[in-house]
């Protein structure tokens, strides 16, 4: 296992989303209200990129003609055919067992935690000042 | 393969004429319809010189086809060694624009049916004609027949005045359920509606093949607008639908559903399996294709041996001889279309050989 800087957190503030590239994987990162979710980039059903996607709301009803909107932000759709993905476990709202996006997880941390090592950079050069997204793959 | 003490789901007997009716109609009902001497309230569907409305061999001169009662019990229920058989009686009361004499005529027919076919073979059984077009008056019919376990169903024409999962219909839902009375819906309109979002068929062919959409549609709305969440224990017969579209329809609903479904959250379930469980299939016709490994196939399509209802519907003319299955239905499947479906489909039915 090692530590992989996948962004600057500045980059993905809270309400957006990257497509980042570890070590030859695609990892769609977003941002749900200043906590990080990244999942494989790649959906299951048919391979439209999720990082290219909106995120929604969990729309549930508790009766025929009710809607109950939860957890703000916190669903991706897929931009080709509009399947759910829950960013916390990755798996489609619709079909949870058949069809899930690996999730990773990922963590914040400073500059200075990072200087000291051991991680892989690949394209970045760390300032001690800043925080950075870390997935360890 | 073995048909023999086969339930059979979908028979048609013929109301001869308003005339039959008159003694099961208040003295109001039976005055006007002498006074304004209407009568031949068939279905444009089934025009009764048509050849689809009667087998030729089955044909009693120019009577109404499925009039006459003798006939029916040699060739439907003995002919093909029925034990049990659902009298389907397709006549004006479900489609009139009036909704009282709407009432009035399902009133009739329900309970000629009951006096002059269900009274003189203990084979037969028969669902309630209601007049859909006001749903509160079909609630009444249901409740006032529903004492009677020889009625095993409701009946309505699938293309009615407006989409059948809207609420307006709700009621009859919880009615029918409430006396363990699954819906039929048998091919057909009210006759005053196009039966084609482009308007008006030119020809009877286009006006038969397009039922399709009919069942379609109302099987769409029954499922997203929630009306087997509402009501769990529902069960809908699709009688004369045909069968062979319906896989091509699954699977169409389903992958909409997977990308829209936030219009629909309570439908928090593929419609496929929303359709396996609430909903059942008479197999006449079936709209086989020519080659019986094809059907086959398409039959395992479907998922579930489960759907599937033997029928004749006698006295139309859907088959020749007793090939009342096409080749290419399984044996297994046979079995189950036969006997344990139509059980498992009607709670009446099964109460009574208990």
């Amino acid at each position: 296992m090692a530590r992989h800087i996948v962004a600057a957190l500045a980059e993905i503030p809270s309400g957006s989303q990257k497509l980042v590239h570890v070590e030859g994987r695609s990892i769609a990162v977003f941002n749900v209200n200043g906590e990080l979710f990244g999942i494989s980039d790649t959906c299951p059903h048919q391979g439209g990129s999720l990082a290219a996607g909106a995120t929604v709301g969990l729309t549930t009803s508790t009766e025929p003609g009710k809607f109950c909107h939860s957890r703000p932000g916190e669903f991706i759709r897929c931009p080709w055919h509009s399947w759910e993905f829950d960013l916390r476990t990755g798996k489609s709202w619709c079909d949870p067992r058949k069809f899930r996006a690996r999730p990773y997880d990922l963590s914040v941390e400073s500059g200075e935690t990072l200087v000291a090592g051991p991680y892989v950079a690949e394209t970045f050069g760390v300032s001690v000042e800043d925080q950075y997204i870390v997935v360890e793959l | 393969m073995s048909i023999s003490d086969a339930i059979d789901c979908d028979i048609h007997p013929g109301v001869p004429t308003i005339k039959a009716l008159l003694p099961y109609m208040n003295d109001y009902w039976r005055e006007a319809f002498i006074a304004r001497g209407q009568d031949n309230f068939q279905p444009a569907s089934y025009l009764p010189n048509s050849p689809i409305a009667c087998r030729p061999d089955w044909r009693d001169g120019d009577a109404i086809p499925g009039s006459n009662f003798d006939l029916l019990q040699k060739h439907a229920l003995d002919g093909f060694g029925a034990r049990f058989a659902i009298c389907n009686v397709l006549y004006g009361g479900s489609f009139t624009i009036s909704e009282t004499m709407g009432a009035a005529i399902c009133s009739a027919v329900n309970d000629w049916v009951r006096a002059e076919w269900l009274a003189r073979d203990p084979r037969l059984r028969a669902s309630i004609v209601v007049p859909s077009q006001n749903p509160r008056l079909a609630v009444e019919e249901i409740e006032r027949l529903a004492g009677d376990r020889r009625f095993v169903q409701v009946l309505m024409p699938v293309a009615l005045d407006m989409m059948l999962g809207k609420q307006h219909y709700w009621p009859i839902f919880e009615a029918a359920t409430r006396h363990d009375l699954p819906i039929g819906l048998h091919a057909g309109s009210l006759y005053r509606y196009a039966p084609t979002t482009n308007g008006w068929p030119s020809h009877y062919l286009q006006d038969y093949v397009s039922n399709n959409h009919a069942f379609e549609s109302q099987l769409l709305s029954l499922i997203f607008q929630g009306v087997f969440v509402k009501f769990p224990e529902l069960k809908i017969v699709l009688i004369e639908s045909g069968v062979t579209w319906l896989p091509g329809f699954l699977w169409r609903a389903r992958k909409t559903w997977r990308a829209v479904r936030p219009e629909v959250p309570w439908v928090d379930e593929s419609p496929i399996d929303i359709v396996r469980r609430h909903v059942r299939l008479t197999a006449q016709p079936i709209d086989a294709p020519g080659d019986p490994a094809v059907l086959e196939r398409v039959l395992d399509q479907i998922g579930s041996d489960d759907m599937l209802l033997f029928a004749t519907d006698y006295p139309h003319w859907q088959f020749d001889a007793d090939r009342v299955l096409p080749e290419g239905v399984p044996a297994r499947l046979v079995e189950k279309m036969a006997r344990d479906n139509p059980l498992a489909t009607y709670p009446r039915l099964r109460e009574t050989i208990q």
